[in-house]
Formats: structure tokens, sequence, C-alpha cells
């Protein structure tokens, strides 16, 4: 990074220092906060996507399809998340194969010979001869598919609880006025439950981010990895030698996930605020009193 | 082999009795529900010891945050903050690379030397993190509930002539319970799945005597199936669950016993209100 970087043997004291928290590998650790920002940002969305989904489906009055609501918001609640981590990816990237097994490759081999899982060249996930951002991406993608599954069971509960929790009265006021099943879904309940919602999803937000060093247990290269990578003890035989200074980037990451709970609960509790204006809940009529008094 | 060879052989592994070698071909159905099976005994040392200890730390940390004396509530805050704020996984890795640089030959204390490594140990390190967390997480809920604790109970015992200690035990330490017990449920199951990050971060499975996600993930890498040991795993948590389920609300019941048609079925809403 810096001129008199050149020989790292030669430097001391802060010289020493300013030159290894620059160097190319820590510039990839530095990186890698940035990926748990764009994993939390594209996940979230998804997830609450997936939970609408489920929410939806939970109310459907077919049978068939408020089952599969049901389960999908049942699974959560007995099962550990870690079990759909490591689950989760590794089920998709075989299924996936084993659909383009059966479209591109002419084989009738069966995909399971016995401990193996076989596929043609053809059918491979991501093609083997593609260059390795395409396999990272790849994998970062099944991670993001995992994340928004478990989150969005998780949000499907929430936003079922608090399409719940719309006053009845509402929707058959809805109802007389001669709104169709739709308009009153997308007019009335849709608008009304987010108040009913928020604090539900507050916390699962907070959960989102706490859960995001699990990356770590679907080998993509976050934060954690290169903790560890970087801390660990280095001989003589690198360019910058040092004793197991691990604690200290654990520290460091522990550090960046406080911030990040205390901006997010800062940001949340004006959010509330600002949604309850209006509100026929409790949080509402304090406004409406202070307010006017 | 027969199925119960295989049980005597496996059943008890994850404590390190019984064969000494994890299997390494030919799979079977009966294997996979042994060993996963056996490795549930960790997840329960962990969650049994862990709510234990946790529960009365967490009592005493509520205490301190609802208490007068700024130093204590301070700290309790901090605590708090320090165990809600951060990921669990976080702390097993920065708790495991905290022990490790404890001097390997013990600490010497008024001449007695006393033996550091069993701390880096899965069964003391980790359940050191685990007590601390649900301790957090718990100490949160309870002072919830000791603010929820309605005026006119402690108006009562105070004409009933009772102070300190003893209107503490009788009226407030009940009630606190009483209302944090569904949220506390919650709590206990989570803790109850947050077990199985022991072995999957930095704690290492001595000679493989791992959890039951342990073994899971052991099969599933080796038969390249994650439709077989999976599935076992996340069978045996369900029933689990439910059993901390019907435990709690006995204790939920018992709670409100004194309350009619307030004992209902605690409502497990999973890890929402964290």
């Amino acid at each position: 990074m810096f001129s008199y970087c050149a020989d790292p043997s030669l430097l001391q004291g802060f010289q020493w220092m300013s030159c290894y928290l620059t160097s190319g590998t820590h510039l990839l650790f530095y990186a890698s906060f940035g990926m748990v920002l764009l994993l939390l940002a594209v996940t979230a969305p998804i997830a609450l996507a997936f939970g609408y989904g489920g929410a939806m489906a939970c109310r459907s009055p077919i049978g068939p399809l408020r089952w599969v609501g049901k389960t999908y918001t049942g699974m959560v609640r007995g099962v550990p998340d870690i079990v759909f981590f490591l689950f989760v990816p590794i089920a998709l990237d075989q299924g996936l194969e084993w659909l383009r097994h059966q479209a591109l490759c002419d084989s009738d081999a069966p995909v399971r010979q016995g401990n193996d899982f076989v596929v043609c060249a053809a059918a491979k996930l991501p093609l083997s001869d593609s260059p390795a951002w395409v396999h990272d991406t790849y994998a970062l993608i099944l991670a993001v598919i995992a994340f928004a599954t478990v989150f969005g069971a998780f949000a499907a509960n929430v936003l079922y609880g608090a399409m719940q929790a719309v006053p009845r009265e509402q929707l058959e006021t809805a109802e007389a006025y001669g709104m169709s099943a739709r308009q009153v879904t997308r007019r009335v309940l849709v608008p009304q439950m987010w108040i009913y919602a928020l604090p539900g999803l507050s916390n699962l937000w907070l959960i989102l981010i706490k859960a995001t060093p699990l990356l770590f247990l679907l080998g993509i290269e976050d934060i954690v990895y290169w903790a560890r990578e970087l801390g660990g003890a280095k001989t003589s035989a690198f360019s910058y030698p040092h004793p197991d200074w691990r604690l200290y980037y654990f520290l460091v990451i522990l550090v960046f996930y406080l911030l990040m709970t205390w901006i997010s609960e800062r940001v949340l509790g004006r959010l509330t605020a600002r949604l309850s204006a209006g509100q026929a809940t409790l949080a509402g009529e304090a406004q409406r009193k202070a307010a006017t008094a | 082999m027969s199925c119960l060879q295989t049980i005597a052989d496996y059943g008890l592994r994850s404590i390190g009795l019984g064969e000494r070698l994890l299997p390494r071909t030919d799979f079977t159905l009966c294997q996979q529900v042994t060993l996963i099976g056996s490795g549930l005994i960790w997840n329960l040392y962990f969650a049994v010891f862990a709510l234990l200890i946790g529960f009365f730390l967490a009592t005493g940390l509520a205490l301190a945050r609802a208490g007068r004396n700024p130093v204590l509530r301070g700290a309790a805050n901090g605590f708090i903050f320090l165990f809600r704020g951060s990921p669990l996984f976080i702390q097993f890795f920065l708790a495991y690379s905290a022990l490790v640089l404890l001097p390997r030959s013990g600490i010497e204390v008024f001449g007695l030397t006393l033996p550091t490594t069993w701390l880096t140990r899965a069964w003391a390190g980790a359940l050191l993190v685990l007590i601390l967390n649900t301790a957090a997480y718990s100490a949160e809920i309870f002072h919830g509930a000791l603010m929820a604790v309605p005026r006119g109970d402690i108006d009562a015992a105070d004409a009933y002539g009772m102070s300190g200690w003893t209107r503490f035990r009788r009226v407030m330490w009940p009630t606190m319970l009483r209302l944090a017990w569904p949220a506390y449920t919650n709590e206990a199951i989570f803790l109850f799945h947050a077990t199985t990050l022991v072995f999957f971060s930095a704690f290492p499975a001595f000679q493989q005597r791992g959890d039951s996600l342990y073994y899971a993930s052991y099969f599933a890498g080796q038969t390249f199936n994650p439709f077989v040991a999976y599935p076992i795993a996340a069978g045996y948590f369900i029933v689990l669950t439910l059993a901390l389920i019907g435990l709690m609300g006995i204790v939920n019941r018992r709670l409100n016993r004194h309350l009619p048609g307030a004992a209902d079925r605690i409502r497990y809403r999973p890890q929402l209100f964290r």
C-alpha cells in the first residue's frame, strides 16, 4: 500500500502496523464486511417476500395451499435453523443438478451410485470450466436462498399474526362498501398490518444480523474465515510474523456487530414512532395526547 | 450386523463409550439413527446446565438492572447489551481464542497451580458461553416482567408487613416468573436449538465426540446425501422441542394455579421475541 512497505522485515512499530493492516489479505478481510452488508441488503427483501407469500398461503381458502403455508411456517418451530443452513444449499444444489441431468444428459445411469452423486459434465452447476467468480457467486446465491427460506418462515409467522391483528371491523366495513376480497386485501389489510408486524419484523432484522456469521458454515470466505486465517500465529516464513492474534480479530468483529445492533435499534425506534402516527394503538394514542397537550 | 448390535456399539459413542471408529462404508439407516441420537446427549447436557445456571444468573442480573445502585445497574446493562447485541457464533469464537491464550501450564494462585486446559474443551468452554448468553436474554425477559409486577401486589405485601427478601421471595418473584414464563419458554427452546452451534464453531469435537448435528453433517458429507441424515436430526429435535414445551407448560400451570383460566397453553412463537 505505502511505498515503504516493500520489505516488511525492516519495518518497526507504527510503520510495520500500517503495512500489516493494509496488506492484500487484509483488504479482502475489510471487503468481507461489505459482503455481510450486501447479504443483509439482498436477503431481507427476499425473506420478506417469502414471508408474505407464506402468510398469504396460510390465509388461503384453498386447502392444499393452506397446508403448504402452515407446514412452511411451522417447520422452523421445532428444528434448529442451523440444520436448514446446512441442508438447504446442498439439497438445492443436488436438486438442480438432478433436473439438469434429466434434461441435458442422455445416460440412463442413476445419479446416486453408492456414496456418490454423479451427473454428467454438462449438468454440473456451475460448469467445471467456468471461472472462479462464477463458483463464488453460485455459492453465495445458495446461501442467500438458505437464509431467505429460514427467515421467510419466521417473517411468515410475524405477518400472519399481524394480518390476524388488523381489526375485523375494518375488513367488514370494506366488504360492506362492496370491495372484492382482493381489494380488501390490497387497500385495507396490507396497509394496516405493518404497524402490527413492525415489532416482530424489527426483532427479526436483529436476529438476521446476528445470523450472518453463519455464512462461514457454508464455506464462504466471510469475516469469520478471514479472522481465523489472519489471526492465526504466523511464523517467520510469512512477511508479517506474529503470535496468535485471533482474539483481537474476533474483538473487532464483535464491535462491528454491536455497532450494527445499536444503529438498527435506533433506526427501528424512529420507524416505529413514524408508523404509529394516527394508528388505533396505544402508541398512536399517546402521540395524539402529546400533540394536543 | 443387527441393529441391536449397532445400538450397543454406537449408542454412547458421543461420550466416548463403545466402538472407537465411526462407520466409514456401507452406512445403514440404523447407524445414522443411532449415532445422531447418541449426539443428543451433548445437546441435552448443554441445554440443561446452561438453562439451570443461567436462570439464577438472569434473576440476579434482572434485579441488578432494576435496583438503585448505579454501578450494578450499569454493569448489568452492559453485560446484557454485550451478549444480546452480538452473535452467539462470534461469542464462541471469541471465548475459544481467549481461553487458548491462558498459560498451558496453569495459573499459580497462592502456591497452588490451577489447570486451565479443561476450559478450552467444549464441555466447559462452550457451556460457559451458553450460560452467559442465556443469562443475558433471560435477564431482559425477567426485567421486563419485574417492571410489570402489579403495583397493588406490592402494596398488599407492604400492608402485610413484608419487606426486603421476604417480599421479593413471596410476592415479586412468583409474579415475575408467572409473567415472564411464556417468553422464557421461547428462550429455552432457542437455547436448546443453539446448542447445535457448539461443534461448528471453534470448539473441536475431541475424538469425534460431537452433538447430533455434528454426526448428521458427518453422514451427509460421507454419503453425499443430505436427505437422510438431516431429516433424522430434525425429527429428534422436533420431538424434544415438543417435550420441552410440555415441560414448560406444566411449570406454567403451576405458576398460574391461583388464577383460574390464566394457565392456558403457551402460544409458542419461535425466536421472534428475543
